[in-house]
């Protein structure tokens, strides 16, 4: 490879562009959150302070925040749980031939790009027809389960395309059984992707909008409360909840990102954990 | 031995068959009969077969309007997140060396996407209002002597914010597909004495089609739907067909929006085949 061309210098510079827009109007939020009590929703700042984050704690000036965000952690937790073994059995059933199975795929694939909407009013008339009552660990956890299935099966996909079943086949022949294998050779080679699965899982449950507006019921999802919220509020409380959700977000990437590197580096330096217990 | 392994396949197949039956095929198949449903201010369904909602639909000129203004923006983000999205992935798979490289720039790309929606959409409010950044820029250079007014609450505003939210689905796919490119490929174009764009136009977009296919689907079906960017962003200046179904549904009026949502997803079904004839997408799975 030569040096640089011009055409490199182009390039670099609409990307730098390109991540200048996505992060310009982040920083702007992050920065006027810490707006002087008398401060409002545009520049120029008026004041620094931390009022606008105390603010966020005081119970009455904004919504059922801290509920809703209760919830859609608890939300993303089980929705990211359920992706994951899901998606794994599923993965799992994939690498046999089972009767059915292009048909299951293309209905996953067609939950990708139905309309969020409709997915939504669907399962709301579902429990309404039903006579059961509409409620974010239900019918939200079930319509959420629909958007980030697709995005597990297909990451599962490619993980078991680049998986080679001799591992598996060396088990087997040094006697270990079905659950055996998976669980002390399959099991900790996919386990970086899962994890990977996981954080996919979480992230689209906790930003999902469209596919919980019809299913959710009477009590709030954070992103649906914000949504509510944006109408009404006309303080920087509002940015500094961006921020400090922003932050939040953050930690929870990065804790996984290091869980990944750690996970990474023990089966470096150890071998896999084949002979740590026996289940 | 055979048996059971294929026993084996149905069950660990089970749960993701069930949570689709019971959370997707039935309600979508639902979706088709409520749109024939007869409704009322405090009852949301009355079963019934009524045509009147589809009537409703397509005799109204509204629906038209409504469809010709998401059509716009449909064309008009995706050609735009079609170029950025493509410039930004040949960017990272031919000019940049390195995998790290790759995986740091593809992150720096993602991390936006770790808050919220509606704060990502809420922060360009202190840009593009009335008193934002930009307007006082512009007054500041003198480009104009009154504030701009229809920097937010358009449909400049959506479009930005759905190039600010979307342009990934593209560079992700069309990236993907630039990887497994054969770099002897390019050599042999450049032997052959093509020229940069030459061997752009000609060999890297025919064999990046799929994933610009898939990138395409997931754009036009996402704007298509879409409701949340709208609604904070167009104010109430603006609509979509999306937000025309959200608004039913607001006032609890499920058949009308039903019969909306199949026309919608007629709609969408015809978009995709049509980007499905364009290019082979299974070769991509």
């Amino acid at each position: 490879m030569g040096a640089r061309t011009r055409s490199f210098y182009v390039l670099a510079t609409i990307f730098g562009a390109f991540v200048f827009f996505l992060y310009g109007p982040m920083f702007a939020v992050i920065l006027l959150a810490f707006q002087g009590p008398d401060g409002g929703l545009t520049f120029p700042m008026n004041g620094v302070s931390l009022h606008w984050f105390a603010d966020i704690f005081r119970p009455q000036s904004i919504g059922d925040i801290w509920g809703s965000f209760d919830r859609s952690i608890k939300l993303g937790m089980m929705v990211m749980l359920a992706t994951v073994v899901i998606s794994f059995l599923s993965g799992l059933a994939y690498r046999k031939r089972f009767r059915g199975s292009t048909v299951l795929f293309y209905v996953v694939i067609a939950s990708l790009i139905m309309p969020s909407i409709v997915v939504s009013l669907g399962i709301g008339s579902m429990f309404e027809l039903l006579g059961i009552e509409r409620s974010w660990w239900s019918s939200a956890f079930g319509a959420h389960l629909t958007w980030t299935l697709p995005f597990g099966l297909l990451i599962m996909f490619a993980v078991f395309n680049r998986f080679d079943p001799a591992y598996e086949e060396a088990a087997r022949d040094l006697g270990a059984s079905g659950w055996q294998t998976i669980r002390h050779v399959v099991l900790p080679i996919v386990a970086p992707s899962l994890i990977g699965v996981a954080l996919f899982g979480f992230t689209l449950s906790y930003d999902e909008i469209a596919r919980t507006s019809q299913s959710v019921g009477a009590l709030n999802t954070l992103p649906m409360e914000l949504h509510a919220m944006q109408t009404n509020v006309t303080t920087p409380v509002i940015y500094a909840l961006g921020a400090y959700t922003t932050a939040l977000s953050l930690v929870v990437i990065g804790v996984s990102l290091s869980a990944v590197l750690l996970f990474r580096w023990r089966q470096r330096r150890h071998g896999s954990d084949a002979d740590k217990g026996m289940v | 031995m055979e048996r059971l392994s294929a026993w084996i396949a149905y069950l660990q197949a089970l749960p993701l068959t069930l949570i689709f039956l019971v959370f997707f095929a039935l309600p979508i198949a639902l979706v088709v009969v409520v749109s024939f449903f007869d409704y009322q201010t405090y009852q949301i369904l009355i079963p019934d077969f009524v045509l009147f909602n589809y009537e409703d639909v397509f005799s109204s000129s509204v629906t038209y309007q409504t469809y010709l203004i998401t059509f716009r923006f449909c064309l008009m983000v995706w050609a735009i997140t079609l170029v950025l999205g493509f410039t930004i992935a040949y960017f990272l798979a031919f000019h940049i060396r390195t995998i790290t490289m790759q995986i740091v720039l593809f992150l720096l790309c993602t991390i936006p996407f770790w808050t919220s929606i509606v704060i990502r959409m809420i922060a360009w409010i202190p840009l593009l209002g009335r008193n934002g950044l930009v307007n006082k820029a512009l007054l500041a250079l003198g480009i104009t002597d009154m504030p701009v007014e229809w920097l937010l609450y358009s449909e400049f505003a959506v479009v930005i914010g759905y190039v600010h939210l979307y342009t990934l689905f593209m560079i992700v796919p069309i990236f993907n597909s630039m990887m497994r490119i054969d770099g002897s490929l390019l050599e042999a174009a450049t032997d052959a004495g093509a020229n940069g764009w030459q061997t752009v136009w000609n060999v890297i977009v025919p064999l990046c089609k799929p994933g610009i296919a898939i990138g395409s689907i997931f754009v036009v079906a996402m704007v298509m739907g879409d409701f949340v960017t709208v609604n904070v962003l167009g104010g109430g200046q603006v609509a979509s067909v999306g937000k025309a179904i959200a608004a039913e549904l607001s006032y609890l009026q499920f058949p009308p929006a039903a019969a909306n949502s199949m026309v919608l997803l007629g709609v969408v079904i015809l978009l995709i085949m049509a980007l499905m004839r364009f290019a082979d997408v299974r070769k991509e799975l």
